[in-house]
């Protein structure tokens, strides 16, 4: 797999391009800064991008623009946002486009090498993936109004790994229950939430974070 | 009908206020200006007789104050503002003390308000014009002196007695004349009043800068005060929080270091310890870094940090923002943590089901308005809002609340600032 990198403090950088190579990624290109991002992604294509949010020499949101202009130059390239502290509101902006191939999370999860490196692999593959901080704070900052509060606990629990972008399996795995019993779940949520069920978990993710950002017009709310 | 209403707007309401306001300080200059010149001399005369002036003239000042004061209001209500002069009094001035009579004889304003008294009653009496002359002219107007003329004989302007019927018929075009004149006079005796008014009554500009320096000290103590309780947190929760945990962390890879050969089981428990350890650490330095200045602020500006801001509140924001620029970094940073305590006020207390925020800049001003549908009642002297209200008061900005039972609730802020150029990198027009 085929990685660029965009992170600004060598320490990190060295470290990510290591984890990246040690799990057989390879890092086709690393620069420093906003600016030299757009050029290495159109010059190299690569398979997936890992940014950092705050790049020189704005020392901003450079990461963050660089994902989305990327986004608009090459559609669907997978990008994976890096950040010392996670909004609802970069979360919004990364996944207006709703085309997939996204992620972002905490610079803390690089820690957990497995999960980063199989993060890095599913926004390669075309899936969603939150930090479990954004979940949170979109189911917390979301209950009170609307078909979320029909949901069970059990049920805001599974919403939230699956937006989180965990398969069925690792959702099964970490409530230690049959996957089929994490299937039930999820048509139930479907079900409330007014969703029909498709076959691509990918979709599936886009949409719930979709429904969460209450983007409207998609699926207007039915009145209660 | 509309010539009707446009008349009673332009003139007739404006000539009645004018009519009232001349009134009411012809009537307070020529009860008290000479009562009061005159127990002011007198309780000075007294000053010799042991003990007398000294109790009698700081009396005598408070009431001329008071009297000031209420020329200071009507002025107000004239249109013309005028700050309050006088210095503040010191600790333990009570009436009769010497230090009471001390603060009065040194302050400027004192016998400003004094050398105002009589001119100011001569000018103030000269607006008594400005309510009787509209009054005679509306005499003649509804026909009284003809019909006094028919019954008893009587005058009117310049005829004494009406000798005849055409005499007493020209009391009408008489009648609008005074009028018309009486209010069109009114206004310039009014005006000429306040002018005059003026001229005394406010502070000089050594008070006024006097004035400015005593509410610069205020707000420099009390901004410095929450910088130094600021800063104790910041410094107790780096010591109780991230380093004891960076602390642990490093003793438990020493630990792993030490077992690395003989115990690998307990070795990668170790680490998975120091990894959680690590992370929690993280997680307070960013709760951290989020009060001392939050991130997104930096990275996005006061527009795109309100934003985030409002979608972390549990019911729906509309936020409009109408900014051209972007303020300088202390009052942004100012701005936003009213918001965030607005809002954090709104979730907690209000019970409401929506609120707004508008950002705007108008005249050298930042205006920032939080407002909720909730159950209103909200205490602008609860810790919050006073807390609110002392942050901004360091870049001179003002806080009004207005929360009436039953809501709703609405929060009004002003801060003087520039906006710098719009920056250059655009944001993606989401949210």
């Amino acid at each position: 797999m085929r990685v660029v990198i965009a992170e600004d403090l060598a320490l990190l950088r060295d470290g990510l391009i290591r984890i990246l190579e040690a799990f057989g990624c390879q890092v086709v290109a690393a620069v420093d800064n906003g600016p030299s991002v757009l050029p290495a992604l159109i010059a190299h294509r690569p398979d997936v991008a890992v940014l950092d949010v705050r790049l020189p020499p704005t020392f901003t949101d450079e990461g963050m623009q660089a994902a989305i202009r990327a986004r608009a130059e090459i559609p669907g390239l997978p990008v994976l946002v890096l950040s010392q502290h996670v909004e609802q509101l970069y979360a919004r902006e990364l996944l207006s486009d709703r085309a997939g191939g996204v992620g972002y999370l905490l610079k803390d999860r690089v820690s957990h090498v497995d999960q980063f490196v199989d993060a890095v692999r599913r926004v390669a593959g075309g899936g969603t993936v939150m930090d479990p901080e954004v979940v949170a704070q979109l189911l917390a900052s979301r209950s009170g109004a609307g078909p979320l509060d029909e949901l069970t606990a059990r049920e805001r629990e599974v919403l939230g790994l699956m937006a989180e972008g965990r398969s069925n399996a690792a959702v099964a795995a970490r409530l230690f229950v049959t996957e089929k019993a994490v299937n039930k779940h999820i048509n139930n949520i479907f079900s409330k939430l007014r969703m029909p069920p498709s076959g691509d978990d990918n979709r599936r993710v886009l949409a719930v974070l979709a429904y969460l950002h209450g983007e409207d017009g998609r699926r207007p709310r039915t009145p209660a | 009908m509309d010539g009707v209403r446009g008349l009673l707007r332009t003139w007739i309401r404006p000539g009645a206020v004018t009519a009232a306001q001349g009134l009411l300080i012809a009537l307070l200059s020529l009860t008290t200006h000479v009562a009061l010149f005159v127990l002011s001399l007198v309780s000075l005369l007294l000053i010799p007789v042991f003990g007398v002036g000294f109790a009698l003239f700081p009396v005598a000042t408070a009431l001329v104050r008071y009297c000031a004061g209420l020329h200071r209001r009507l002025a107000r209500w004239g249109g013309v503002e005028m700050a309050t002069p006088y210095l503040p009094a010191p600790a333990g001035a009570q009436f009769g003390t010497w230090r009471r009579f001390r603060w009065v004889v040194s302050d400027p304003a004192t016998w400003r308000d004094l050398s105002w008294l009589l001119p100011g009653a001569v000018t103030g009496a000269v607006c008594l014009a400005a309510f009787a002359l509209p009054l005679y002219g509306l005499e003649g107007l509804l026909g009284l002196p003809l019909v006094l003329h028919l019954t008893v004989g009587f005058g009117y302007g310049p005829f004494w007695p009406i000798d005849n019927l055409a005499e007493a018929l020209l009391c009408f075009p008489l009648g609008a004349l005074f009028l018309a004149g009486g209010l069109a006079a009114g206004r310039w005796l009014v005006w000429l009043h306040l002018a005059f008014a003026r001229f005394f009554l406010p502070p000089t500009r050594t008070a006024e800068l006097a004035l400015r320096v005593r509410q610069l000290t205020v707000t420099r103590a009390d901004t410095v005060d929450a910088q130094a309780a600021e800063l104790r947190r910041i410094e107790r929760d780096l010591h109780d929080g991230a380093q004891a945990r960076i602390v642990a962390l490093s003793m438990s890879i020493g630990l792993a270091e030490q077992l690395v050969g003989d115990d690998p089981e307990a070795v990668r428990r170790l680490l998975a310890e120091a990894r959680e350890t690590s992370g929690q650490a993280l997680a307070e330095l960013r709760g951290l870094v989020r009060g001392i200045h939050p991130p997104v602020l930096a990275e996005r500006g006061l527009a795109g940090a309100v934003r985030a801001l409002a979608l972390a509140v549990p019911l729906p924001v509309a936020v409009t923002v109408d900014l051209p620029g972007r303020p300088a970094a202390p009052v942004e940073s100012a701005a936003y943590f009213a918001v965030a305590e607005g809002l954090a006020n709104v979730s907690k207390h209000s019970g409401a089901s929506r609120a707004w925020v508008e950002l705007g800049h108008a005249d050298g001003r930042l205006t920032i308005v939080v407002g909720d549908d909730g159950r209103g009642g909200a205490d602008p002297a609860g810790s919050g809002l006073a807390g609110m209200g002392r942050r901004l008061a360091a870049f001179d900005g003002t806080m009004v609340v207005t929360s009436p039972a039953g809501g709703p609730t609405v929060i009004t802020m002003e801060l003087p600032c520039e906006l710098s150029s719009p920056r250059i990198s655009p944001s993606s027009g989401t949210g």
